[in-house]
Parts: structure tokens; sequence; C-alpha cells
């Protein structure tokens, strides 16, 4: 009998969506493991990074994750956040390496006008300083296509050179699953398994599978003042400025970046369910209801990543 | 409309819609991006955010409405230039499926990025502009997609707003369209009007095509077959991606993606190079042991047998084998700006395994107005579609690319400057 005659007969499992995009960011993830040299992965302690992390967990298993983690810390960064990127990387045996903005404004490598400065666009020069240090010639991270319109153009292995630049206007041809990661010293490769995921389907899948988070991406009660369409956290580093009403409201982080551009969004989700069910009526675009930087110019972000950013 | 609700409930349910990937083709300027626009704009997938950005960068440009293709056409250049320069994916859904779609350049110069976009698509949405009807670069992309393997096509006859929506000549471009494609052997090969502009056909009939009795493109688009079940149905191909070696005694593994067919445990398998046999011990899904898996599944193969298996190995069905090649004679498209001249030496990779290979023969170019195959009059250049003999340093294990997707295409890297410049399928 044929395997496909016998394979008719056993009880197939039903590939949902969700498995067939699992799947796919498991075989990226091998790939980086089989073709690049010294790869790390961008662990930030946020909601896409958490489900990179998880991928990575599942793709290598029984073994470990055979990579470093790699969080470039902006110096502005929810305490608590940080709290659970260090707890995530020690429970899973993971070697941590952190690099600061703070190192780099030290080194005079960035300068910033203040102290209270969006950090963001910033990160890329620190996140170049850690690839060229350590070496890496693969860095894997959590962007997807659905987030940004510059980013729905990028590959899946996307090339950057000596200068750590993307060249938007001539990627390297990646057609079927045949990724090219190869490199030349001091070049590396970006990396986004989960490229092809949506919003909606990263929330699905942190509640099929589970997935830990920092309890800021939950309901929770937050001083914060409207400004611009946003609802801006009231922090140490973001006070309100004069004749702005402070608010205490029920939000919850949408995407946790530098303190100083992420804004929470009303809700009353108090788990992941509850934030699918929130997600599918959303009226406004991740980015568009919680960044304060990526509204500065029609294509602030294609400029910040020509210039290194993830 | 209450598409957002429809589709607010049947994800609550839980309802699972399965997925179609397409790819918008054609000449320049013929809509590709417009359409899209217009597709996602009257499904309600764009946001508010994006609406209000939209409506700005639209109105710095000068455009009377909202200029639709800016929705795909993301990057600084081609918004500065009007056109498409790489492949934007984006995603939808609606209560009946989920959309994968990449939006293509239709300028020559960028058919790498079209070949990009096409080489995952299930279906070929392709742009005809009324006016203008079927020229060379709407072939180029007819062939391209054929070779690709792309069963099933819909030309969308657009800018119908600027013939008047006149029938005979939606019928002219139609008539000129299969002419040329009948003998490319798409399994299915439809044809609508449209405007992509004004919106008719494309989510909503518009009113000015009542002459037209088929579905609209969305609804075209929410019932064509999707392809996800060719894979399973071909022969078993494992390529080996890593091997885990766990502590502890626990049993070697070879990590993968199944690319072709199914994987039972117990099934005796052949191991290439080598074709040695074994049996399929166990399989280790990434939910624990499982009895079998299907093609698409990334899962960990344990073998009855001891063998010395590494990276680039290939595991696959003893009774039905790939082909062992030394030399290979496959179609080509040739990305590079650098000619390619018979004897050039470059690195094939081919599922997970790479072999130095050279261009031994440039053996025909195809002329994509005839669709004759012409003796080559020197090297090769961008965008060329060749028909070519590669010989290979190393064995590579493949099939006919008509055959397993996944085993009959490679690409082709330059070593010295890394780049890929070409890609592959097997004849
Ligand atoms: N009148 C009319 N104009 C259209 C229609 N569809 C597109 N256009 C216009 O045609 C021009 C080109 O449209 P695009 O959508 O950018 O074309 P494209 O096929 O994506 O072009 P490339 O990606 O650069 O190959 C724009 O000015 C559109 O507004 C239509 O149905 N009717
Ligand atoms: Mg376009």
């Amino acid at each position: 009998m044929s395997a496909a005659a016998i394979a008719s007969r056993v009880a197939r499992p039903v590939r949902t969506h969700l498995d067939w995009l699992e799947s796919e960011a498991i075989h990226i993830l091998r790939e980086v493991a089989g073709q690049c040299q010294n790869p790390a992965l961008l662990f930030s302690g946020g909601k896409d990074s958490s489900v990179l992390l998880r991928l990575a967990e599942k793709a290598f298993r029984p073994g470990r994750i055979p990579f470093p983690l790699l969080h470039i810390d902006t110096g502005h960064n929810f305490p608590e956040v940080l709290e659970f990127r260090d707890r995530r990387a020690e429970g899973l045996g993971a070697r941590l390496v952190v690099r600061s903005v703070e190192e780099s404004i030290r080194r005079g490598t960035v300068r910033l006008r203040s102290q209270s400065d969006s950090r963001n666009a910033a990160q890329s020069v620190t996140l170049l300083e850690a690839i060229a240090e350590l070496s890496f010639d693969a860095a894997i991270g959590g962007a997807r296509r659905d987030e940004e319109k510059a980013r729905a153009k990028e590959r899946v292995f996307s090339f950057r050179d000596e200068f750590g630049q993307w060249n938007p206007r001539d990627q390297r041809p990646e057609l079927w699953s045949l990724y090219n990661a190869r490199v030349r010293p001091g070049e590396h490769v970006r990396v986004f398994p989960i490229s092809n995921w949506t919003e909606l389907e990263v929330w699905q899948y942190i509640a099929r599978e589970g997935i830990e988070l920092p309890s800021l991406y939950f309901a929770h009660r937050r001083p914060v003042v409207r400004r611009h369409g946003l609802l801006v956290p009231v922090t140490p580093l973001t006070p309100p400025r004069a004749g702005e009403a402070v608010e205490e409201l029920s939000v919850r982080f949408r995407t946790v970046g530098d303190i100083s551009c992420t804004c929470p969004v009303e809700s009353t989700a108090g788990d992941a369910e509850a934030v699918v069910a929130e997600t599918v009526s959303v009226r406004l675009t991740e980015r568009g209801a919680t960044r304060m930087d990526d509204q500065t110019s029609e294509v602030s972000m294609e400029r910040r990543k020509r210039e290194g950013y993830f | 409309m209450s598409l957002a609700g429809d589709l607010e409930r049947s994800v609550l349910a839980g309802a699972e819609r399965g997925v179609l990937r397409f790819v918008a083709a054609g000449s320049v300027d013929d809509g590709k991006s417009t359409l899209i626009g217009r597709l996602l704009y009257d499904s309600r997938a764009i946001l508010e955010d994006q609406l209000a950005a939209l409506e700005r960068a639209s109105l710095r440009r000068g455009a009377a409405g909202i200029d639709l293709s800016l929705l795909t056409d993301g990057l600084e250049a081609e918004r500065e230039q009007g056109i498409t320069i790489d492949v934007a994916y984006r995603y939808f859904a609606t209560p009946r499926r989920k959309f994968i779609i990449a939006d293509t350049p239709g300028h020559e110069q960028y058919t790498r990025n079209m070949a990009t976009g096409a080489s995952t698509a299930d279906a070929l949405v392709l742009l005809v502009d009324a006016r203008k009807g079927v020229v060379t670069q709407t072939r180029r992309h007819l062939v391209l997609a054929q070779m690709l393997g792309i069963r099933r096509a819909i030309a969308f006859v657009n800018k119908m707003d600027l013939v008047g929506y006149a029938q005979d000549a939606y019928e002219r471009a139609v008539e000129e369209m299969r002419s040329f494609a009948a003998p490319l052997g798409f399994e299915t090969l439809e044809a609508m009007p449209g405007s992509a502009l004004r919106g008719d056909m494309v989510a909503a009939r518009g009113g000015s095509l009542g002459w037209f009795t088929g579905p609209t493109l969305l609804e075209r688009l929410e019932t064509l077959e999707s392809g996800a079940e060719e894979a399973a149905a071909g022969p078993m191909r494992f390529p080996v991606q890593l091997v885990s070696r766990p502590h502890g005694g626990a049993a070697r593994g070879y990590m993968g993606r199944l690319e072709s067919g199914f994987l039972l445990a117990g099934e005796e398998v052949a191991v290439y190079p080598g074709g040695r046999r074994t049996r399929i011990r166990g399989i280790r899904g990434v939910a624990g042991e499982r009895e079998i898996a299907v093609a698409g599944d990334s899962v960990t193969v344990v073998l009855a047998d001891d063998l010395d298996i590494g990276r680039g190995d290939l595991i696959a069905d003893a009774g039905a084998p790939p082909r062992e090649a030394r030399s290979l004679d496959a179609m080509l498209v040739w990305f590079d700006a650098e000619p390619l001249r018979p004897g050039t030496r470059l690195l094939a990779q081919h599922a997970s395994r790479r072999a130095p290979a050279c261009v031994s023969e440039i053996v025909a170019r195809l002329d994509v107005n005839t669709l004759q195959e012409r003796s080559p009059d020197g090297p090769a250049s961008a965008n060329d579609i060749l028909r070519v003999r590669l010989s290979l340093q190393a064995p590579l294990f493949v099939d006919s690319y008509r055959d397993v997707r996944a085993t009959g295409a490679f690409i082709l890297i330059d070593e010295a400057t890394n780049r890929t410049v070409g890609a592959g399928m097997v004849s």
C-alpha cells in the first residue's frame, strides 16, 4: 500500500492557519541556525519577541535555543518589562546580552538633544555597535509586515551592508523558501520569522500557547493625558504638560517600546482571549494608536530602517 | 456592509477559513497597486489612521481623490516616482477566507521582485489595461507565473472607465490574453472587466458593467481553489535542516520541514546521498509525538538506524526516489545586472543543500512575445528567461519542478558578491 493510501486512513491532524504560520517560522529559525555562524535573537520582553522566543523554544526542542538573546536597552524601559525579560531568559537558561543606549551616549556615538528625548531611533546605533562588537552575522527580530508600509516591503532574510544599512531599492530576490543568508565579514542579515503574522494572529497564538507577557499588555488602571489623539502615560519621563488634565483610565499597551514614545489604548481586556476579541474590532493600527515617533513623517519608519533600525 | 461584524463573529467562533495567496501582476501602470488598494479599501481592511495617512499623502501629491496605490507603494522612492519597485505583502480576511496578497512591480527592471512575489502564490490576478491590451510585460508575467507553477489565473481587464465600459473593448483584450495564454496550460484561466479606480467589479459590482454577469473579483477570490493540498499529494521529501543531538541518551533527531507528501511512523524511507534504507521510528511535532506529518509541517524525525546524516541530506520516499543529478536541465530566470556567460561558476542552493555549479550551456532564450525558444546570441542579461544546462560539483537530489516544487526549485548565488542572481526550475 502506498504511503498516500495509508495516510488517507490515519486520522490527519487539521492544520489551522496558526499551525501554518508556526511551521513557517520554525523553518526560518532552523535555517538561521543552519546557515549562520553567530546569530542573535532580539528579545525585548515585548509581545512579538515573546512569541519569537516561544517559536525558538519549539524549533530546537529538546535542545536549547542555539543562540544568545540580545536586548538594546534604551534606558527608558518600563521596569516590569525588564524584570520580565530577565526572568524569561533565566527560565530558559539562555544567555542574555544587554547593550544600552546609555553606553553609546557615554561613548559619544549617540547624541541627544535632551535627556528626555525619545531614544527609539538611537537604538539603531547601539544595535549596530553590539552587532559589530559581538560579530553577529544574523539578528532575528519580531517585526511584522502588517505593522507598517515599509515593513510590508521587507524580505524575511534582509541583508544589511557593512554600515548596517538596508537598501530597499536593491533587496535580494527571495523565491520560495530558499533563503540566502550569506554575508561577508562585517555584514549581517536581519531575519523576521513572523513576517507574515498579523497583530490578531500574534494574540491568537499568545492565547493558544498560554505565552506569559508583562502585565502592562493587559488592562490596568494608569494615569494618562490625552495628546494628539493618543493617551500619553504619565511617568517621570513623560510628565503632563501645562493645562493637560490627568485622568486615570483602564488601559493596556498594544506595543511596548521606549517609554517616551509608547502609548496605551483604552481597554478592559484582562487576558489574551479578551485581547483577541478587542483586536478583531480595532479601528486604528497598532502603531497608529500607540506610537508618537511614527507620525513625524510619511517615511519615518523607512528612514530609520535604512539606518539600521529593526 | 457588515463585513467587519461578520468577520468578528467568525474569528471569535474559531472558524478556520483557509488561506489563499495571490499575486497581482501585469504591465507598468495597468493598475495593480490601485486594484489591491481598492480591494482593501472596499472590504474595510483599512483602518482609520491608515486612511487618514492615505488622504494626507494623496493630497500632498495633488491627487483629486484618494490615491489607493499608495496603500502598497510604501517606499519613499515608489511614492516619489508613482511606481512599484518591490513587492508589498498585505494581509486581509473576509468571513470566508484569509488572503495574503503580493503586489508586484510591472517594470521589466524589477522582474526579480515580481518573481519573488509570484513564487509563493496559489493564484495570479493579471491586470490588463483595456485600452492597451496585452503588451510584452503582460506576456512576461504570464509566462513567469506559469513557469513558477501558478495554476489558476484571473485576468482583470482594468480601466474600463476609460473605454466607456464598452463590451467590445473588453472582449478584444480577453481574446488577446486567451490566444497568448492558452498554450501555457493554466488549469483555469478566467477574465473579468472592471475599474480599480472607480471600484467596479472589485468588491462591489458598480453600476456600469451591467452586461457582465460573472462574479466580482472578491467573490471569485473567496471561492478559488487554493492548491494547499497539492504538496501533500506528491512523493515524500524531507530535507534535513539540522541534527538535534540531545544530551542524556535521547535518540538523534533530524529537524526539517516536510516539503512534499506524508510521513508516517514505521514507513520505509531512503536517505540521500547514498540511498540507504531505514525506517521512521518516530515523528516529533512541535506539540509532541505524532503518527503522521503532512507537507508543510516542521517536525523532527527519528530513524530506526544510526546513519551519518547532516544538514543538506534528503530523506525521501523509498518507492518514489528523487533523481541524483550531476548535471541539470532547467529553466532559469536571470536577475543580475552582470550578464550570464556560459562557464560562469556559481553556488546552487537547493532545499537545504548548496553545491558549486557551473552554467555549462545556455541552450535557449525564451522570446516572451512568441513563446519561441531562440538560440542565444551572446550572454544572457537581466530578466532573461533561459533554458540552461548546469553541471554540479556534487550531486543534488532533484525532482522536476512540475512534480515537486520544493525539490525542483533552486536559486543561484554569486559567491563573490553573495547576491541571489538567478532562480531555476528543474525540467
Ligand atoms: N481611469 C483609471 N485609471 C486607473 C485605473 N486603475 C489605475 N489607474 C491609474 O493608473 C495609474 C497607475 O496605477 P498603479 O496602480 O500605480 O499601476 P501599477 O500597475 O501598480 O504600476 P506599477 O506597479 O508601477 O507597474 C494611476 O494613475 C492610477 O490612478 C482605472 O481603473 N481607471
Ligand atoms: Mg504598482
